[in-house]
């Protein structure tokens, strides 16, 4: 049984066709890139998956279980993280405070609990230091430099120990030096064991970090294999330079 | 069964004065995404001011007077856009309601202290005068009242969709950081759409008060109305505020009829409710799940 | 980041000193003119702070909490009623029926209201609120319509009737001030401000947006259906248009824009600086619609110069004076920051 299952997932917008018949599995403890030309349905399928957008038709499964239904906040209990294309953080709250908003199905015993429980907080600093952002705890997320609300952003998702993260766009953004850092952070929380599938345009961070490749084009997978795999398939440079 | 009819062709008519008033409404909306809270007030206020012009000396006619209020209340409508509005910075959506409320309440307190809190009513002779048809008697005015509404709106429309600076106005309502990346200068365009908003008003106010008598209590019954009509239609939506406000006059006055006059306004919102359980973002406005 | 009164000791002892000068202030101000206007501002102190915990918390704006307020007033009066309560010290026991029966309205009420957003969401309210206004009208047989319901009255004499109220809505002041402090330092007030920055990152990382927007709607309202019992009780009879009345709860969101929308102290400052203003404006100018004109006149002044409210205004003008103060690196280690955050670095 793999890890996430996504059978003929589909999604029209009005007349457009966002996503066809997509289908896709992924093992865990494996880190997946997802690309493909622009328009091609990928952030829309991060979506349907994460339950942001209601889907035609398809199914999608974790862990053997469907998904359907589900809302974002309930399948992120379930263990399913993202990230956004843009960085999403909270602005008036500090980072630290960024840190303690993830949650697993705490629901009203949230009411109960305080929200800077000291092992929380102490979790939460060590989350910031090994993204080396610590300094920036005490400071309002909407104060944060692009780059710092990217890390800030992974970190908090990491808060709750998902077991499939996606990530939308990593790289995106930011300059080389940092794309190389956030490349190593994900390369040690898969060490981990959390395994990812990132939405990514930049070819050489896509191929040097994956471990599998799906291509998706007008909403559909088009090839799946090994980064050498993909990297030689005609139709993949078909669909990206256009025929 | 005639009554029933007769109260249909009646929510018509009176929908068409609703719909002229929800569409100046629900054009701020979606300009500015402000709810202007004090738009029943500047309707009555219209009203007041043909009232004044009409007992003046002068006698001037209800829709004539309008010659006069239309420019004037454009005018009051971009000051007041300048000078409350604009400022605004953080939080412009929750803000704005204060302050529109703010200046409804202003305007509330300002013709209390003008023209007392005694109700008063425009007269002229089209409102008691009538014309019969298919064996139903229409009172002229609720005709001439629908005619300006067509008019204004057929105006409105062939400004919107005409010109180059209602394809402006368009292209703010749609995204504004893009207009202005395209040169629309989006302050000026936001000022003058309010402006065409509250000179609606004025118009909407002179048929509101040929059609009821008001007082300057009466924004409070009449911007809940408008507000239902445009939350129904849609915020934002100009066919969605037409289309909501002769749905939602027609289902009242024939509840009126069907059931009694005293819940035929519950009955208004009923329908709110429906709709905010069936579709939430109204008949044509877009589901906001905002920046995915 | 800079604090105001930096250590638990200072703050607690702040508190109290307030506690007990509130406690003690009919013992000073003994005329009944006086008493009545410390009445009406405990209750606004603990509407807007009741308010608060939605409006401010979550960033859902509600203009329709006069529809809990008047409902709470009628529920109370029906329930001392229907049991037969006489006036006196008993009914005060009753109050928090008042306050279950208004949770009720509210899980109706937000049930449909919390399915819109942002602005949709304010103009929802408004017309629950005047919907419930014409229930209080039509339900002749229930509320008593225009005639008004009557609540059962007190024997206190002249001086001393007012006290009893002041300190029960003292009381209730005290009770939601409590209740809002515990939430914001709960995990459940850290998902409330996620949800007022950007919802649907909230529910990304798991915060059960619906439930807990619900829960806080409930509690606001419930608490506010209360201060509503309590001035039913005082006023002795009330009427739809007076109970359930939207300037009253144009009043409450505009004390908590003064003081602070969003903080804890805020609300109370807003309504302490106002509520004592409105009743002087309406005793010298209410007939006249020159009360109207002054209020809309503060409104305007207030939100276009002071749009975040007093107390972060003031916090980071006293953080942003101490910044230039600082002497070394550590305190430049960004701009002003605001002090509203509720959890601190661990040092």
């Amino acid at each position: 049984m793999s890890m996430l299952e996504v059978e003929n997932l589909a999604k029209r917008f009005g007349g457009v066709t966002a996503v066809d018949a997509c289908s896709l599995s992924l093992q865990p403890g494996r880190i997946t890139g997802l690309i493909g030309p622009n328009g091609s349905g990928k952030t829309t399928v991060f979506n349907l998956i994460t339950g942001f957008i209601p889907k035609d038709s398809g199914d999608v499964r974790f862990n053997g279980q469907s998904l359907a239904n589900f809302g974002p906040d309930r399948i992120y209990a379930l263990g399913i993280g993202r990230t956004f294309q843009l960085a999403r953080i909270f602005p008036r709250l500090t980072a630290l405070e960024n840190m303690l908003v993830p949650m697993r199905r705490e629901g009203l015993r949230g009411l109960f609990s305080r929200g800077h429980r000291h092992d929380e907080r102490a979790r939460a600093m060590d989350m910031l230091a090994s993204m080396d952002i610590a300094h920036v705890a005490g400071l309002l997320g909407g104060s944060l430099s692009y780059g710092q609300r990217k890390l800030l952003e992974l970190a908090a998702v990491m808060m709750v120990k998902p077991q499939l993260v996606l990530l939308d766009e990593p790289a995106g953004g930011v300059n080389p030096a940092l794309v190389e850092r956030i490349s190593d952070h994900i390369r040690a929380l898969n060490a981990q064991g959390v395994s990812f599938l990132l939405v990514e345009h930049n070819m050489p961070f896509v191929m040097g970090l994956c471990n599998d490749v799906v291509v998706l084009h007008r909403g559909a997978v088009l090839a799946t294999g090994t980064p050498d795999e993909i990297r030689g398939n005609p139709a993949v440079l078909d669909a990206y330079l256009g025929s | 069964m005639t009554l029933i009819l007769e109260a249909v062709i009646f929510g018509v008519l009176t929908g068409g004065v609703y719909a002229l008033m929800a569409s100046g409404l629900t054009l701020i909306f979606g300009v500015m995404r402000i709810i202007n809270v004090g738009h029943g007030a500047l309707v009555i206020l219209g009203a007041y001011l043909s009232y004044a012009l009409l007992s003046s000396g002068a006698h001037i006619d209800p829709f004539v007077s309008l010659l006069i209020t239309m420019p004037a209340m454009f005018i009051l409508g971009v000051v007041l856009q300048v000078a409350f509005i604009r400022p605004l910075k953080d939080d412009r959506e929750a803000l704005s309601v204060l302050v529109t409320y703010a200046v409804a309440l202003g305007i509330e307190g300002l013709l209390g202290f003008i023209f007392t809190n005694n109700f008063v009513q425009l007269n002229a002779w089209y409102e008691t005068a009538s014309f019969a048809i298919f064996g139903f008697h229409i009172a002229y005015v609720y005709v001439f009242g629908f005619g300006l509404c067509v008019a204004i709106l057929g105006a409105m429309f062939l400004l919107l969709y005409r010109t180059p600076f209602g394809a402006a106005i368009r292209a703010t309502m749609l995204n504004r950081t893009a207009a202005q990346l395209v040169g629309v200068n989006v302050d000026r365009v936001s000022a003058v759409a309010f402006g065409i908003g509250v000179a609606t008003a004025a118009a909407g106010g002179v048929v509101f008060g040929l059609t009821n008598s008001f007082d300057p209590g009466s924004h409070y019954d009449l911007i809940s109305r408008l507000l239902t009509i445009i939350v129904l239609g849609g915020l934002g939506s100009l066919r969605g505020a037409i289309i909501g406000a002769v749905v939602m006059l027609i289902v009242e006055d024939v509840a009126a009829v069907v059931i009694s006059p005293v819940w035929a306004s519950f009955a208004f919102f009923v329908i709110l409710v429906v709709v905010l359980v069936v579709r939430p973002q109204g008949l044509y406005g877009i589901r906001v799940r905002e920046r995915i | 980041m800079t604090r105001l009164a930096t250590s638990a000791p200072v703050k607690f002892g702040a508190l109290a000193v307030a506690v007990v000068l509130a406690l003690l202030v009919p013992v000073f101000a003994v005329d009944p003119a006086t008493t009545n206007i410390a009445v009406f501002t405990a209750m606004y102190v603990g509407l807007a702070t009741a308010w608060n915990i939605m409006g401010g918390y979550t960033g859902y704006i509600s203009l329709g909490h006069a529809a809990f307020f008047g409902f709470g007033a009628y529920a109370f009066g029906l329930v001392l009623a229907h049991l037969g309560v006489a006036g006196g010290y008993e009914p005060f026991l009753f109050v928090p029926v008042a306050g279950v029966l208004t949770a009720f309205l509210a899980v109706a009420i937000g049930w449909i209201a919390l399915r819109t957003r942002a602005a949709t969401f304010v103009i929802v309210t408004i017309a629950m609120m005047f919907m419930v206004q014409l229930l209080a009208e039509n339900l002749v047989g229930l509320t008593g319509g225009g005639a008004g319901l009557s609540f059962p009255v007190p024997p206190w004499s002249g001086d001393f009737y007012n006290t009893p109220f002041y300190y029960a809505m003292l009381l209730m002041a005290l009770v939601a001030l409590a209740i809002s402090w515990w939430i914001r330092r709960s995990k459940f007030g850290l998902g409330l401000l996620a949800i007022r920055d950007d919802e649907d990152k909230a529910l990304a990382v798991g915060v059960p947006a619906h439930a807990y927007k619900l829960t806080a709607f409930i509690i606001s309202a419930a608490l506010v259906g209360m201060i509503g019992a309590l001035y039913g009780y005082y006023v002795t009879y009330i009427y739809p248009q007076f109970a359930i009345d939207p300037l009253v709860g144009l009043s409450i969101v505009l004390m908590v824009f003064l003081g602070g929308l969003g903080t804890l102290w805020g609300p109370v400052l807003g309504a302490l600086i106002l509520e004592p203003a409105q009743l002087w404006l309406a005793y010298n100018f209410g007939a006249s619609g020159l009360y109207l004109v002054f209020y809309a006149a503060v409104f305007l002044v207030v939100i276009i110069l002071m749009p975040r409210g007093i107390v972060p205004s003031v916090l980071s003008l006293i953080s942003r004076m101490s910044n230039r103060q600082a002497v070394g690196p550590s305190d430049a280690a960004g701009p002003a920051p605001d002090t509203r955050a509720i959890a601190e670095p661990s040092p």
